[in-house]
Order: structure tokens, then C-alpha cells, then sequence
């Protein structure tokens, strides 16, 4: 057949509309153009204009019109007619749901609020769900998190008033060497993506430091495969030698942090505290004058070395403390070489990389500023070494401390907020002094008389009892874990059971997959869901549950109100919560309904209104009683949370032309759509870099409502809040902490960056360390049941390293048996030669529980899949001190997912096992299951 | 059996960055979402959400490890992970084409894509069959064979911003791995990469004159052997204990804006 073509239409009509809102399928949150077809969805790409993605998508994005099709969409709100964990269920009217809520908790509310425990999973309206709770009066409020990654957020902010999550980014167009820390394809997930590429693109080197060479690390020039654990020490070791080479930055140090700041050196109460003036602020000594002032008067440059003593008190700067402690030899690359499994010789290379980049690659942008204390600046430096870190580091019982260790590495090197290094996003950077203090206030029928969550001080700010019990059901703000700024979601169940600290009525969640694989101890959390008390009364009395879809932890609920998907609601994603801005510039965003639900099902947030509504809560209520907000999109555009400030800082003032402050303006939500779903507000160059110091920036933030007057501030090398703990540990002070825990805050609260193993009682014969992540194209997404992506990765082995494999006789296919000190799994093993030798690791969240999601029961999610959970528990193995410890960090409360340790043993020949196992009996499907066949065009 | 054109006019063609693609699939579903509301029949799913979930997909990553030999007594380097996406190359000697028995495929004279004629394909699978590549799949729904189409109804689309097109993967992808030009002509940009980071032919030996192109990863795991070069910038600054406060003091005063040292 001789060559012909066929004429095609190579300019077919894409679609009737495009309607631009903002991505759900994780927490990245990018714009989204929807493309639409006879007022169907047609097609999801980027939004070539959206700060975050500027046009790119994930395959979670591009897969968002299978989650708006799935058959595991919830279909009408239901109450529970079976036992619980049955799946019988009886659908029922809105207003008979709500009545039943409202009838629940309004005497709660009345008699005693605490009753209630209100918690948020993967919940992206916190500034809402929590004025809610703050209104509803119950300080029993949390959302997910303390078991995700609160060691880095704390950390983060305690350090350097900023974290790394979607707070801040490398500075992707200067930088020269990008180091990376564990598992981070969580967070900023499209931005960072973006920024490898584009470092890739001029040559500039990435390392990689993760016991997993996958995803990220995959392309690092250089993969360091550390022992899980141990990145604290390692980072300890590099700074070792970087201060011992006098590779760090001494003007930025004496300039911008308190290095310089007089520490109190003589024991007593006030040991380790700062030297202050009358005003509260810190002291240096000026070098210029040799004298004591204040570490923001004009011109002072502070001192690092210089020593003051007075009245027989010495005081020594926080540089000498850490020039004693880390050139210690202790922290030499040869003493931690093995602890690490890195060889000394490969710390030394990239210590000396981290060097060459950091200072002989240092470059100026012509770029004049000026600093908090007057000083006029003609350049900017910048230093372009870059590092990013997330839940891989962070879900370790050593892991704030490690975290905090990162930022000090940054610090010392001078690359956070300068050319080339690490930049915050508005409203970061924001010093803890100005974040909110916890509050436990409670009263029959009142508000809360504050915010829930915070950033304490010292113990005077812990949520305790006038016994001393605590006050929140999960323990936070506690002696265990003074400093858990994010609570504890995944303490909320057990203890609600033990009715330890008391006992709740109602447990009121929303998108958490508590009955599975946001639990450790999976089994056991369901025993504690269906436990019956001698009455024969569930343990835990009522159980109210959201989600838009059939999850694991439906069945668990007594009530369940359906939430819509992200394309049928509207939502703020808010400069209040967490925007979605960029470094050079304050941004949030909207959803709405780009198509109208077809079931009866609503957004939860306007579920919320109502009953906020019903139960006429202050907050919701006017004077004469009637509601100020009849759903959530009134409330994203008329609540203010102080006068002219409100979720959406974009479109204010009647003529919708205010950005930041405003009056309320009724068309702001018509205003974000026509311009692509969100708001920018750029920050001029001159406020680009330095933003704690630089008065350009400060004014900017304070135009913009991020704070009401400026707030500079230094970077805490060394954190003042936590040496406050140790001195109660020492027994300073009136709020004493137990006996038990006296010893261990004194060794963890340590205010500069420590390293300690983690406690391995217990764990003898269990050594192999056993992690998980999420694939790329499922991380924080509520669709792993989703018809395209579940194609990706459907199933999930046990990757196992190549010695491990020799060692134990395995083969791909085969199954192991793998046990910890909490219990056993078996599953079926597959060969990684690209792995730390002694971890074993796999995808989480892959293994689904017969009956739900809409999948068939024979679908390998719920075949062979399966959960590390079950080998985790949220207490550690018995000590014999009479005690059960938290498997969590001592200073947050996070929960220490990557701190397990467990052994393989190869077990029968493949053809003896269908399934893995513990294979949980099947629930009944409220949506049964979904067709045989997709063949999804909506147009013709 | 069908023919090829004596020559195209352009080639165009896709260049995929080995040493930047991160393995996201970003590619493989954004694919998917044009090309199940677009050009020919849907990309159907089979048992979406049941035991063996089987779809049509007209690019996919695939990942494998690369386990590099010793050197001497020296232990083996770190093995490493590949991310491979693949979809048709649209060859100059495309196979596929010629050995079609209707003239359903065929390859395009002005810019060198290989495409199906829906209309044509009796879903006998030989072109499946003759390509080395594994980069056709017959659409079990439609019973016709579906493959890349450089996203023809994009890339010339009126109906578009000119900037939008280009295919669909490369639109999308998150890490800009993927690149889209005119493979014929040596100063497009897609060359210029190509020719800068030795772009590479998959399997070359197969005959079939590739269009698309690889850019190989580059080397890794260099920088212990560089430690010699890197040494002197860790020199410590004093060796006796005391010394680095010496050193310290002499360092600050060589800070701009110093005007003496001092302590009290």
C-alpha cells in the first residue's frame, strides 16, 4: 500500500468552559483549570497563572476527574442501625442527621464541652474547623499534625520563626547545592518538582540523604543512604567539622541570631537563662564599645565572644556554649561514621562541598536594603547552599531535636532568607512571640477563651489541671510532650478508651482514616472504637464522622455526614491557615463549585455553619439571635477575624481594590474567579531576602495584616522556652513535672541541638529498621482507590535490601514474616538493591480493607496489601518500671512512625499464601462496588 | 503492508530528561485524561476497580535499578534507580507502520508522527506485535490499537494559547523533564539539549531510527573522590583546644564595620 494519510482535525474544540479552581488531591494545592463539556467534567490541567503549580500538574491532579466519578462516593448522610464496625447503616434526611448532632451535643455544650473531642484529618480549613471548636467551647481540638510532621514545623518555628512544609522553599533560581533530608515528597510537592528540575537544569549538584534511593533521591547527584535515625547526628558531625574549618558565617551570626546573646552560666535558677534588660530584651555586648546593650539598639554589632560578668555572675554568649559542644571530638566524622553507616571520609566530602559552595561560590545581587537596626545594606550576600527536610526526619522520637540540628547547620552556614539559601513564604517568617499561646480555658455554654493549639513559652503555658492531669484528652501541652504545637490525633482514641486522662461523650472527626492506616495499632484501635463498657454502652459513647468517601473508618461512626469532592464545594485556602504563597509574594486561593453534587451529600464546613447554627454558637450568632452565616462561602467572605481581616486577604473594600486589610467586599468570591480561583500580592525586591530583619519586609506584613506592628527578631540557635523545662526538671520553679519524667527532660530538652538513640528497650532480636512513604502519585491524597492512579500502584510489596534478601534464602514473590515487639504481618517480599542495608521498607496506605473504597474484596489493596500499623504501637514495649512510654518524640508528642524495628524471617512457599496477613473480615459497603468497565468521555 | 514516506518534513518528537524525570507519573495520567476525551476512542479501563485493574495507556514510567560494577578491590558503587517513562518514539523506520495490513497507521509527511486511523484498524495487533518498543496497546473496549499521537489535536489546535501547545506530558510535567520540538532541525532547542547531553536513540540496534530521544543521567555518587580537592577547605582553623577562640577573635575583627575588639 503506497504512503497516504487521512485529513484530520488537528483544531478540535477543547471544551465549552473552562472553570479555574483549586486542587484537593493532596496538600500542595495547586490551580486547576477544569474543562468542562455539556456541564460535565471533561479534563483537569494546570493553571499556567497559579503561584504554586504555574501550570503544572501531578498525576493526583490530572486523576481528579476519577475522584469526582468514584464509586465510593458517599451518598446521603446515615445513621449506624448495626454494632458498630457492621457497615449497617440507614440513610437518612439532613435534617434528621443534624437533629441528631445538634440533640448530642448542645447538652455537652451546656453541661461540660471538654466532652466533645473535635479532630481533623487531612483537613485544609483549620482557621475554620478550629474557630468552630474555639466556639463550641471544648479545648479538645486538633488536626492531624502531631502524627505527621510536627517535629519540623516546631522545630522550625522555635528556631527560626518559619518551617520548612509549604512554608518556605530553597531559593531554586540561585541556589547551588540542595540537600535533602528523608522522605519529603509530602509537602510542596509540584514547587519542588519544579525546582529540582530547574536546578538540574544549570548542572547545580543535589544530595540526597534517605536510607530509600526513590522518588527525589532518585535523582540526587549524590545518595547518602543513612541509617534511619541517625540524620541528627550526621547533621551534629558536619557542623563538627564546618565550625572546626571556621566555615561559618560570623557577621551573619553576631547580626541575626542569638549566638551573641549573654546566657546566664551560674548555677541556680536562672542558669542557662538570657540576660535582659527592663524591657524583656536579650543582651549583647557591643563590639564596637565593649559595653552591654540590647541586641536591637542602631549600630550595635554584637559580640560572639566577648564574656560579661557581673555581680559574680558570669555570662557567656550561646556561641561559646556551642564552640565547647560541637568541636567536641564526640561529633568527629570518624567517632559517627558507623552509628550513620556513612564513612568518615564521605562527611569530610560533603562537609567540604557544603563549604566550597556555601562560601566560594558566594555571589551578590545589587540590591540595596535595610535592616531593623537602620543599618543600610548596598548588596545582598548570597550563600547558595539550599536544604529542604520533612516527615522523614521528623517521625522520630529524636526528631525535633534533629530538625532543630538542620536549622542550626543553616544558620551557621548563613543561608536562610539570603540569596541562594532557604526563603519563607508569608506569613512566615513570624517569630514565636507572636504565634498564640495554647488555651485550655473551658466553661459550661462559653467559648473557648483562646486559641487551642500554640507555641509555649516555658512551663507556666502547659495545659494542665489544678491537679496537675491534663487538660486536653490527647495530652498535649503536657510534661510528656511539653511542646506539641500541632496536639497529639493520634493519642485521641486510646485515651478517650482508658478514659485517661477522662472520659469523652462524643469523638467528632473529619477525613481520618483512624480504623486504619492513620492509626498505629490498628487492631487495637478498632477493638477501642466497638469496646462495650459492663453495661453493655460503647466505651467511647457517640461517634460522628465526615467524609465524602467509603474509608475504613465509616463503619466506626454512629452518624455520618457526607462531604461533597473538592470540584462540588467552596473552600478558603487562607493567609489565617496555611496559603498558598510563594517568597515573593502572600497568596491564597479559593474552590467553588465547579460542578453541583448529584448526591445528597454536603460540604462539610457548611455542615458545620449549620450546626454552629442549631446549636447557636457565639462566633456564629448575632445579638438578636439570628445566624450570621448560612454556609461556608458567607463566612469566607463576611467572618473578620479582627477588623478588616478575614479568610481571604484578596478583593477587599467595597471596591474589592484593598489587599490584606479591607472591609468586607460581597463580591470578592465572583472577583477570585474571574481572576483563575486566587490572589497574589507581591513583595517588592528590596523586601525579598533578610524578612525577619528587613524593615521593607516588616512594613510590607504589617500593610498586609500579617501582624499589627513590626516584628524583627533573631533566629534561637538556642531555644530559651526549653531550657525553662529543664530548669523545673532541676527543680527551679512552682509547676514541678513528675518524678518520672524529671530525668528525661533534663536529657532531651536540651536548648542547642542534641543527638540520642532512641529507646531500644524492648526491642531486643528486633533490628532491622522498617519504614514507609507514599508513592508520589498518592502522598496525602484521599484517592489511592482511584481508578487511574491505583493502576500506578496497586500493590505493595515489602522492599527488601540485597543482603537481607541473601541472608534470609528470599526471592521476589515470596513471603516473610515480619515481627516487632507489638506484632506480626505477613507479606510478600520484592529484592531493592538502591536501599540501606539493614531497612526494609514500603508503600503505606497502598492495603485497603475488604468493603471499602467501592473495590472488589479479591483487589490486591485488600488481597496483598497490607499496613505496617499493626507493628506499631503507640505506647513502647514495657520498660519493668511499672510505666507504658509514649512511642512519640519527648519534646512534641509526634508520633515515632520511623523508629520501628523489626525482623524478617521467610516463611511457606508462595503458593501456601493467598493473602497477606492479619486479613481483617470484610465490612459491608454502604456504595457497593464500582463498574466493570471505564470508558469516561464525556464529550462526543 | 504499508509504506513509509520517502521523508518528512519535520520531525518532531520528544526529549526526555533521564537525570531529571523524579518517577511522579504526572505524564502518564495527564496522557490519559487528553487522550480519553480526545483523539479516537476513550482510553477505556478494564476491572478499574477490581482484582486486576487493566487500562490503555499511551505512555507509561517504568522503574528498574541499575546495579553499577566494582572497580578493583573497591566495593561495588550504590545502585541506582531509573526512571524510564516510555511512549511511542515515532520512528523514521516505524515498523509498526509497515507492517499493517489496512494502512491504519501511518506516518504523518509533515511532521513525522505516527498515528492511527481509527477507522481502519481491525485491532489485529501485528503492529503491537513488530515494535520493539511496547508502545502500542490495543483498547480492549474499542478493539482498535492506540498509541501516542504527540498529541496531533493539540499541538496545532487554534483552539488553544499558543503556548498550550505542545503534548499533554510535557505540559504537565511537574520537574520539566519532558521536552517537545522539531528533532530535524539542528538549531531547534530540542536539538541544542540533545547534542549538549549526548542525547541518546533507544536501542539503536533495532533499526527502527527513533525519533524521540534520552538524555542519559548524569554520573553519581563523585564526591568522595574529590575529598583531596575539597581537604584544604576544612583545614581546622587552630589545632590546640582554646585555639578557636583566638581564631574567633581575629576572624570578627576583620568583619566589616568593626571598629576594635573587646571584652569586659
Amino acid at each position: 500500500m503506497t504512503h497516504q494519510q487521512p485529513i484530520i482535525d488537528t483544531s478540535p474544540k477543547v471544551s465549552d468552559e473552562v472553570r479555574q479552581t483549586t486542587c484537593y488531591m493532596c496538600a500542595c494545592r495547586c490551580g486547576i483549570n477544569v474543562h468542562m463539556k455539556d456541564g460535565k467534567v471533561a479534563y483537569i490541567e494546570g493553571n499556567r497563572d497559579h503561584p504554586v503549580n504555574k501550570g503544572v500538574l501531578c498525576a493526583k491532579g490530572s486523576a481528579g476527574i476519577m475522584q469526582v466519578n468514584a464509586p465510593s462516593r458517599l451518598k446521603a448522610p446515615m445513621k449506624r442501625v448495626g454494632p458498630r464496625g457492621s457497615g449497617e447503616f440507614e440513610e437518612i434526611s439532613w435534617e434528621e442527621a443534624l437533629d441528631i448532632a445538634a440533640d448530642r451535643l448542645g447538652p455537652i455544650r451546656k453541661k461540660n464541652p471538654e466532652k466533645l473531642a473535635f479532630f481533623t484529618g487531612r483537613d485544609q480549613s483549620q482557621s475554620f474547623t478550629g474557630f468552630w471548636a474555639q466556639n463550641f467551647g471544648t479545648q479538645n481540638y486538633a488536626a492531624h499534625g502531631g502524627f505527621c510532621s510536627v517535629n519540623m514545623a516546631a522545630a522550625g518555628i522555635y528556631t527560626m520563626g518559619g518551617a520548612f512544609w509549604e512554608f518556605g522553599q530553597p531559593d531554586w533560581d540561585h541556589t547551588k547545592l540542595f540537600m535533602l533530608f528523608g522522605v519529603a515528597e509530602d509537602h510542596d510537592s509540584n514547587p519542588i518538582k519544579a525546582g529540582l528540575g530547574k536546578i538540574k537544569a544549570r548542572g547545580a549538584k543535589v544530595i540526597g540523604v534517605n536510607p530509600i534511593r526513590s522518588g527525589y533521591n532518585a535523582i540526587a547527584d549524590e545518595w547518602v543512604g543513612i541509617t534511619p535515625g541517625t540524620d541528627g547526628l550526621f547533621i551534629l558531625s558536619l557542623i563538627h567539622v564546618l565550625m572546626k574549618a571556621g566555615k561559618i558565617d560570623l557577621d551573619y551570626l553576631s547580626r541575626y541570631t542569638n549566638a551573641p546573646v549573654l546566657v546566664n552560666a551560674t548555677e541556680g535558677p536562672e542558669q542557662g537563662l538570657f540576660l535582659r534588660d527592663d524591657d524583656d530584651k536579650p543582651l549583647v555586648i557591643d563590639r564596637n564599645t565593649g559595653k552591654l546593650t540590647a541586641f536591637d539598639k542602631p549600630g550595635v554589632r554584637p559580640d560572639l565572644s566577648a564574656v560579661h560578668t557581673v555581680d559574680g555572675v558570669t555570662h557567656r554568649p550561646v556561641f561559646h556554649q556551642m564552640a565547647e559542644r560541637y568541636l567536641s571530638e564526640e561529633y568527629a566524622p570518624e567517632a559517627i561514621a558507623d552509628k550513620c553507616g556513612i564513612p568518615a571520609k564521605r562527611i569530610r566530602a560533603i562537609a567540604g562541598e557544603i563549604a566550597r559552595v556555601a562560601f566560594d561560590e558566594a555571589f551578590e545581587l545589587d540590591q540595596e536594603w535595610t535592616d531593623f537596626r537602620g543599618e543600610k545594606h548596598s548588596k545582598m550576600i548570597g550563600r547558595p547552599v539550599s536544604m529542604h527536610s520533612m516527615r522523614g526526619v521528623s517521625a522520630h522520637a529524636n526528631g525535633f531535636q534533629t530538625c532543630r540540628a538542620l536549622h542550626v547547620l543553616q544558620i551557621l552556614l548563613g543561608t536562610v532568607e539570603v540569596p541562594g539559601g532557604f526563603r519563607f513564604k508569608p506569613p512566615y517568617p513570624k517569630p514565636v512571640e507572636a504565634h498564640p499561646k495554647p488555651h485550655c480555658g473551658v466553661k459550661p455554654d462559653c467559648a473557648l477563651d483562646g486559641p487551642h493549639l500554640g507555641f509555649v513559652r516555658g512551663p507556666d503555658d502547659l495545659l494542665l489541671k489544678e491537679d496537675g492531669s491534663p487538660a486536653r484528652i490527647d495530652k498535649a501541652f503536657t510534661w510528656e510532650n511539653p511542646m506539641s504545637s500541632h496536639g497529639l490525633m493520634h493519642m485521641v482514641i486510646s485515651n478517650a478508651h482508658a478514659g485517661n486522662p477522662y472520659k469523652i461523650d462524643t469523638l467528632f472527626m473529619y477525613m481520618a482514616n483512624m480504623s486504619w492506616n492513620s492509626s498505629m495499632n490498628t487492631r487495637g484501635v478498632i477493638d477501642m472504637l466497638t469496646d462495650k463498657d459492663e453495661n453493655g454502652d460503647y466505651v467511647i459513647p457517640n461517634i460522628i464522622y465526615s467524609d465524602a468517601y467509603s474509608s475504613e473508618m465509616v463503619a466506626y461512626a454512629d452518624l455520618i455526614l457526607p462531604d461533597t469532592t473538592y470540584l462540588e464545594r467552596h473552600d478558603c485556602i487562607s493567609l489565617l491557615d496555611r496559603p498558598i504563597c510563594e517568597a515573593d509574594g502572600a497568596a491564597d486561593a479559593i474552590r467553588w463549585p465547579v460542578i453541583e453534587p448529584d448526591r445528597d451529600v454536603r460540604g462539610f464546613q457548611t455542615v458545620l455553619v449549620q450546626l454552629a447554627n442549631k446549636l447557636k454558637l457565639p462566633g456564629f450568632t448575632n445579638e438578636d439571635g439570628s445566624a450570621k452565616f448560612q454556609d461556608y462561602a458567607d463566612y469566607i467572605v463576611n467572618h473578620e477575624r479582627k477588623p478588616g481581616i478575614g479568610p481571604l486577604a484578596g478583593f477587599r473594600g467595597k471596591d474589592g481594590d484593598q489587599a490584606g486589610r479591607g472591609e468586607v467586599n460581597p463580591d470578592q468570591l465572583d472577583k477570585y474567579i474571574e481572576n483563575g480561583g486566587f490572589f497574589v500580592e507581591h513583595i517588592e525586591p528590596e523586601a525579598s531576602y533578610y524578612k525577619p530583619w528587613n524593615n521593607a519586609y516588616q512594613d510590607w506584613a504589617v500593610g498586609m495584616g500579617i501582624y499589627d506592628s513590626p516584628q524583627p527578631y533573631l533566629f534561637q540557635l538556642y531555644v530559651e522556652p526549653m531550657r525553662k523545662f529543664q530548669l523545673a526538671a532541676e527543680g527551679h520553679g512552682e509547676r514541678q513535672p513528675p518524678e518520672h519524667l524529671r530525668e528525661r527532660i533534663k536529657a532531651t530538652m536540651d536548648p542547642l541541638p542534641i543527638w540520642y538513640d532512641t529507646d531500644q528497650t524492648g526491642n531486643e532480636g528486633y533490628t532491622v529498621n522498617a519504614l514507609t512513604q507514599r508513592p508520589m502519585a498518592m502522598y496525602h491524597s484521599w484517592g489511592s482507590q482511584n481508578a487511574w492512579l491505583r493502576q500506578l500502584h496497586g500493590r505493595n510489596p515489602l522492599y527488601v535490601p540485597t543482603k537481607l534478601m541473601r541472608d534470609n534464602q528470599l526471592q521476589d514473590g515470596d513471603w516473610a514474616k515480619v515481627s516487632s515487639p507489638h506484632g506480626e504481618i505477613t507479606v510478600p517480599v520484592m529484592e531493592m538493591a538502591a536501599l540501606n542495608d539493614n531497612t526494609v521498607w514500603t508503600w503505606n496506605a497502598i492495603g485497603k480493607r475488604k468493603g471499602a473504597w467501592a473495590l472488589e474484596e479479591d483487589a490486591p489493596e485488600a488481597t496483598k496489601g497490607f499496613l505496617l500499623n499493626h507493628l506499631i504501637h503507640e505506647l513502647l514495649p514495657p520498660k519493668g518500671d511499672g510505666l507504658r512510654w509514649a512511642n512519640s518524640d519527648p519534646i512534641t508528642g509526634q508520633a515515632a512512625w520511623f523508629d520501628l524495628k523489626v525482623k524478617i524471617e521467610k516463611v511457606g512457599a508462595p503458593d501456601d499464601l493467598a493473602e497477606s496477613q492479619p486479613a481483617l473480615p470484610p465490612i459491608k459497603s454502604p456504595v457497593g462496588t464500582g463498574p466493570e468497565e471505564l470508558k469516561w468521555k464525556v464529550g462526543k | 503492508m504499508t509504506e513509509l514516506p520517502n521523508s518528512t518534513e519535520r520531525k518532531m518528537g520528544l526529549v526526555i530528561d533521564l537525570d531529571t524525570c523524579v518517577g511522579c507519573h504526572a505524564c502518564v495520567i495527564s496522557c490519559k485524561g487528553w487522550n480519553t476525551e480526545n483523539y479516537g476512542a476513550p482510553l477505556s479501563d478494564q476491572d478499574p476497580y477490581g482484582a486486576d485493574p487493566s487500562g490503555t495507556f499511551l505512555n507509561r514510567v517504568h522503574s528498574f535499578e541499575v546495579q553499577p560494577k566494582p572497580c578493583g578491590s573497591e566495593p561495588a558503587p550504590a545502585a541506582q534507580l531509573i526512571h524510564f517513562p516510555k511512549s511511542c518514539l515515532h520512528c523514521e523506520d516505524a515498523p509498526c507502520v509497515t507492517v499493517c495490513p489496512t494502512g491504519a497507521s501511518y506516518k504523518r509527511v509533515e511532521d513525522g508522527i505516527v498515528l492511527v486511523n481509527e477507522d481502519n484498524c481491525i485491532g489485529c495487533g501485528l503492529c503491537a506485535w513488530s515494535c520493539p518498543y511496547g508502545a502500542r496497546e490495543l483498547d480492549l473496549a474499542a478493539g482498535v490499537m492506540k498509541k501516542c499521537t504527540l498529541c496531533v489535536d493539540r499541538i496545532y489546535n487554534d483552539n488553544l494559547p499558543e503556548e498550550d501547545r505542545i503534548p499533554s506530558c510535557v505540559r504537565t510535567c511537574p520537574a520539566g523533564a519532558r521536552h517537545f520540538g522539531d528533532l530535524g532541525d539542528p538549531n531547534s532547542d530540542v536539538s541544542k539539549l540533545v547534542a549538549e547531553r549526548d542525547g541518546m536513540d533507544l536501542m539503536p540496534e533495532m533499526g527502527t531510527k527513533p525519533v524521540n530521544k534520552y538524555l542519559p543521567p548524569r554520573p553519581k555518587d563523585q564526591m568522595e573522590d574529590q575529598i583531596d580537592i575539597l581537604a584544604p577547605l576544612l583545614a581546622p582553623v587552630a589545632e590546640e583546644p582554646g585555639g578557636f577562640m583566638g581564631w574567633l577573635d581575629k576572624a570578627l575583627d576583620k568583619l566589616p564595620g568593626q571598629t576594635s575588639g573587646g571584652s569586659n
